[in-house]
């Protein structure tokens, strides 16, 4: 069902370069004035949305190479059309769903979203997308099914990053099944109106904003039902730095650096850090999904 | 064709390194004000004095191993490379304080916690000494302690490749490479010396 969440955010249609400048100035602003609203969560004044050149030119994508400028330097290889899904596991009609077909039946909305990177980095993105609720639906989740796996595409030949192995390859992801069924929780296909661009995962990626970005799995290519906790890639690399919640949550430190407070990025050289919000400021709607949950535990 | 290679090294005067050592770090500064360094020029102007004040050091421990095996000469300008190396690290420390981190609190936090950081900061102070001594008037006073104190660049280079090691994500060509190479090069001093035979 679309539009079961309001945006929180505001958004620009058309933003001049100058405003993306004059951000910097917005935000010391908010790490003084601003932390009464912010302890009310989403609802924060928050800075418009990054230009669509910062959105698409700054991405951990390693599929592309490890540095942010691979991605878009590479991507262009990446074939997307033709596209499916397959959506297995414990649903009702598992199979493999063009990406066509799945665009026909699905309602494409707006979605202003913080996204906060495990790394100590953030912007505003204007997605557009459905929820993958919708999708799950689609496939019909049968009683038993208890968490969603999600896996990126293979393909070594197009995407260069994976004839290294800097992860194990193919990159995986998790949620539990009420997470994946939360109204925030999106399948984004496209970026301020236009069809998103391989570097940001083509032709359609996972969005959780309340989790680190690594969570939010690109170009995804097989989605499965299923009752145990699936394996999700970084956790597998690096267990007791990624663990499988990874919630966004400035109170539990990665063991590398700090997770209290953020660079905004596209705010320039001189840009000031802004406190990082509990559930990347969704907690209002996320909270109860984690309740009696010692999240310092389940990180 | 290495005599010759030292010949036009021997007229080639040492403070365009320094010229070029002020210069840089200056003109990064400039595009990362005007933008010209991308979406995140924090990162990239870290990032890019960290990497060039490793090679740097690569280079300057190179000196020894080239003139021993290749017979390549660049003695006279191991002090400016070692000053470059110090001021490059000093200036990524700069970036890391006042563009990066930026909270007082934060920082004491994150050098006293996070072990890269901790040995990335210990390789930092430990140039100091070095830096310091850096010209004729502390080696002449120094005399052969002055031989053993600038042993410590050996250490420092350990933990400069540490630092990047343990600072990427996943499993990562590039910082194992530059580890390996600093092993390699320090590697080259402990084999036993070639004796000149008088016969």
């Amino acid at each position: 069902m679309a539009f079961r969440w309001k945006n929180t955010l505001t958004h620009d249609d058309v933003t001049p370069e100058a405003h993306w400048l004059n951000r910097r100035q917005l935000v010391a602003g908010m790490a003084g004035a601003g932390l009464a609203t912010m302890a009310g969560g989403a609802s924060a004044d928050s800075p418009k949305p990054d230009s669509w050149e910062v959105i698409t030119s700054y991405n951990n994508f390693y599929e592309f190479g490890t540095g942010k400028g691979d991605p878009v330097k590479h991507a262009h290889r990446l074939t997307t059309d033709p596209w499916s899904v397959r959506i297995d596991g414990m649903v009702d009609r598992p199979g493999d769903y063009a990406f066509k077909d799945i665009m026909a039946k699905m309602q494409i909305e707006e979605r202003i979203y913080r996204f906060r990177c495990v790394e100590a980095w953030s912007m505003v993105i204007p997605w557009n997308g459905f929820e993958l609720k919708d999708l799950l639906d689609l496939a019909g989740v049968q009683s038993g099914a208890k968490y969603v796996a999600f896996e990126t595409l293979y393909r070594p030949e197009e995407m260069i990053g994976q004839k290294y192995a800097v992860l194990d390859w193919p990159y995986v992801e998790g949620l539990r099944l009420d997470e994946a069924q939360h109204p925030l929780t999106l399948m984004a296909t496209g970026i301020y109106g236009k069809a998103i661009p391989n570097q940001n995962g083509a032709p359609l990626r996972l969005v959780v904003p309340w989790k680190y970005g690594f969570k939010s799995i690109k170009s995804v290519v097989r989605i499965t039902l299923t009752d145990k906790e699936p394996p999700t890639s970084w956790n597998k690399a690096n267990g007791r730095e990624y663990g499988f919640y990874s919630n966004v949550n400035p109170n539990v430190d990665h063991p590398r650096w700090s997770q209290a407070s953020e660079r905004v990025i596209g705010g320039g050289l001189l840009a000031k850090r802004q406190p990082t919000l509990m559930f990347n400021g969704y907690g209002p709607e996320v909270m109860a999904l984690y309740e009696g949950m010692d999240l310092k535990k389940y990180y | 064709m290495v005599d010759a290679l030292n010949r036009t090294l021997r007229r080639f005067p040492v403070w365009p390194i320094y010229a070029v050592a002020a210069l840089w770090p200056a003109w990064l500064l400039w595009q990362g004000l005007n933008g010209a360094l991308g979406v995140d020029p924090v990162k990239v102007m870290e990032h890019a004095l960290g990497e060039k004040g490793l090679q740097m050091l690569i280079l300057g421990l190179a000196i020894t191993p080239m003139r021993r095996y290749l017979g390549l000469n660049l003695l006279k300008f191991r002090r400016a490379i070692g000053l470059v190396t110090f001021w490059f690290i000093f200036l990524h420390l700069c970036v890391w304080l006042i563009l990066d981190v930026q909270i007082v609190a934060q920082i004491w936090g994150d050098i006293l916690k996070r072990p890269y950081i901790t040995l990335g900061m210990t390789g930092l102070v430990l140039m100091v000494p070095l830096a310091a001594t850096s010209n004729n008037w502390s080696v002449r006073r120094l005399g052969s302690s002055w031989r053993r104190l600038h042993r410590l660049v050996y250490l420092v280079a350990i933990l400069g490749g540490v630092h990047f090691l343990m600072l990427v994500k996943g499993f990562q060509w590039e910082p194992i490479l530059y580890l390996a190479v600093i092993l390699g090069l320090l590697g080259l001093r402990l084999a036993p010396k070639r004796r000149v035979r008088l016969t």
